[in-house]
């Protein structure tokens, strides 16, 4: 049973549009899709390989601004901004872990939360390239109908939980649980941390960049403080993994579902719609200080504290 | 180089070096805070716009001058600090879990907190204490009559400046001087022989944390007169703080200080000869030089030199 969830899953939000939702259940689900895949490679990095980074905005960002400027400059379509994003974001995550890579924890953390602010003022002020803070706007949106955008986004998710299961499940997933759990460790057992350290960040970064290119596409609208965003992007795809659970491979998406609905209900509330950080924030306290390895993660604790669980 | 050139030179100097001053005083606190506990407060820009708002509502509701109310606002952030400590992160420090970096996503979910809060409660309007002086300074002019070039010192920033000496002096006095001070240091150095020998490492993490805490505050006060206050101006800050600890070497007071001079002086080079909106690259530039030539920061310079002897 266990080895069919996925494909189950995948079969059931296949069908889930064709029972005719509305456009705005349908931007949620799309949302949901996407922020899981986010989550996913956040998972990748951070839960796996132990390289928590604040910086996923920027993969996201320059992503989506490759599928922008694409469309701005050179006219092709702005799908073609899915697969160039894979080689943008590569290099500028090579780049950034030739800087970053060299640091540990806390510092790396902080590190990349430079990086992705930085690239938010550098897209700000190179007004040239980017149309600085007035943003991109894609003119013909390619279909009216928002499930071909699912279905589209669905078929990145299950490419990239298949990806993420492949990796973790191969000697490189057994390098990274190492390189987590003890650096020096890892290193002086003969594995070259700088390189399991990039390929991950490089992964990571990758799949979260098509995410980025995909926003742009669905959307049709980007500008720098939106996607280069540190509070709706870095810090949200940190706590879909941090209240899913970490380093699992369901966490993300159950993460994301939650954060999803979350933010959408604090929306609708007319006084609260400004607060949502707050809320997002005291549920991240919460969650680290009763359930620091996620839902998903501490199941069985969470289970014993609504008082379902069986004695063991 | 002409005369208005060298003017614009030595003015920008002059800027860089006041501003350096107050971020110093930002580093400072994350950097006590770093030395002690080893985690990385990303709550610290919040922290310091939670006393920027203190400042303000005690100017605008009661006319108090902003450099007296580092006199109120420090002690409520000291208290802030160590409720935080005391409250949110001892307890993390003792939950096992797979990615060691909680305590700092924690500090992350504090800051994010506080700064909605403001948002919510004071609008996201731009405000500023118009305090008579604001504008004012002396003017080289003035003193030297002959003189070839015109330099200006302005008076809010002057006077702040002085002020961050001041605390920052007291701070040495402090963590040289008195037996708590040293309880901080020795904690900072080794927790585990500091417990030994009789320190009580809780409330000397707490004291650190409220140390912290009360001097980033005493900085929002300071600088509130030259500056606009806004809920969302803490991220900034925060990310300038850790910059100066990486300049500085982690960890290391002295570092701290120069780290932030060196910071200020940059920061507005850069705002002068290429453009406002660059001064967070050049921020960042600064960073990426010290962490690829001086990783260990200005710090480890003086180290060598003392083992090199």
């Amino acid at each position: 049973m266990k080895r069919y969830l996925p494909l189950f899953c995948l079969a059931l939000l296949a069908v889930v549009p064709l029972v005719g939702l509305n456009s705005y259940l349908m931007h949620i689900l799309i949302l949901f899709v996407m922020w899981s895949v986010i989550g996913m490679s956040w998972n990748l990095l951070g839960g796996y390989c132990g390289q928590v980074s604040f910086g996923h905005a920027a993969f996201f960002g320059v992503g989506a601004y490759t599928a922008g400027i694409l469309y701005t400059k050179t006219g092709l379509s702005a799908w073609w901004g899915l697969p160039l994003s894979i080689v943008a974001v590569t290099l500028v995550a090579l780049v950034m872990g030739f800087i970053v890579l060299r640091l540990r924890g806390p510092y790396f953390a902080l590190a990349t939360l430079a990086i992705g602010e930085v690239l938010r003022v550098t897209a700000e002020n190179l007004t040239n390239l980017t149309n600085g803070d007035v943003g991109i706007m894609i003119q013909e949106r390619t279909w009216v109908e928002k499930i071909w955008y699912y279905y589209i986004i669905l078929a990145v998710a299950a490419i990239t939980f298949y990806l993420v299961r492949a990796v973790i499940q191969s000697k490189l997933g057994y390098y990274f649980v190492a390189i987590r759990e003890d650096q020096d460790a890892a290193e002086s057992l003969g594995i070259n941390t700088t390189l399991y350290k990039t390929i991950a960040l490089t992964l990571s970064a990758a799949i979260t960049g098509m995410a980025g290119a995909f926003y742009t596409n669905y959307m049709g609208y980007i500008d720098p403080k939106v996607v280069f965003a540190l509070h709706d992007i870095s810090i949200v795809a940190i706590m879909v993994v941090m209240v899913g659970g970490v380093a699992t491979f369901w966490g993300p998406v159950v993460g994301s579902i939650i954060m999803i609905l979350m933010a959408e209900m604090i929306r609708s509330v007319p006084m609260l719609g400004t607060a949502h950080q707050t809320f997002f924030g005291a549920l991240l306290i919460f969650i680290i200080i009763f359930l620091p390895n996620g839902i998903v993660g501490d199941f069985k604790k969470l289970r014993r504290l609504v008082g379902l669980g069986r004695p063991s | 180089m002409t005369a208005p050139q060298i003017e614009v030179f030595l003015q920008t100097l002059i800027a860089g070096f006041l501003l350096g001053g107050l971020y110093a005083l930002i580093g400072i606190g994350m950097t006590l805070i770093m030395g002690v506990m080893k985690i990385i407060n990303l709550a610290h820009g919040e922290l310091m716009m939670v006393s920027m708002y203190i400042a303000y509502w005690l100017f605008t509701l009661f006319g108090l001058d902003p450099y007296l109310s580092v006199f109120v606002a420090t002690p409520v952030m000291f208290f802030i600090g160590v409720g935080l400590q005391k409250f949110l992160i001892t307890p993390v420090l003792k939950v096992d879990s797979i990615l060691p970096e909680n305590q700092v996503i924690l500090t992350v979910g504090i800051g994010m907190v506080l700064s909605s809060l403001a948002m919510l409660f004071f609008k996201s309007d731009y405000r500023s204490t118009p305090v008579s002086y604001a504008t004012s300074a002396w003017y080289l002019g003035d003193y030297w009559k002959g003189s070839p070039i015109e330099l200006s010192l302005s008076v809010p920033w002057t006077v702040s400046f002085v002020f961050a000496l001041a605390i920052t002096a007291g701070l040495w006095f402090f963590l040289t001087k008195t037996d708590t001070g040293k309880s901080v240091r020795a904690t900072s150095q080794d927790p585990q022989a500091a417990l030994m020998m009789g320190v009580n490492v809780d409330r000397m993490r707490m004291l650190t944390f409220g140390l912290g805490s009360a001097l980033v505050g005493a900085a929002g006060c300071l600088f509130i007169p030259i500056y606009y206050l806004y809920p969302s101006l803490g991220g900034q800050f925060t990310l300038i703080a850790f910059v100066i600890t990486i300049i500085g070497g982690l960890g290391s007071t002295a570092g701290a200080i120069i780290g932030g001079i060196i910071l200020g002086v940059f920061e507005s080079m850069t705002a002068t000869y290429i453009g406002m909106g660059w001064a967070p690259v050049g921020r960042f530039a600064v960073f990426v030089a010290a962490l690829i030539f001086l990783p260990g920061g200005v710090a480890s310079l003086a180290r060598k030199r003392k083992l090199g002897k």
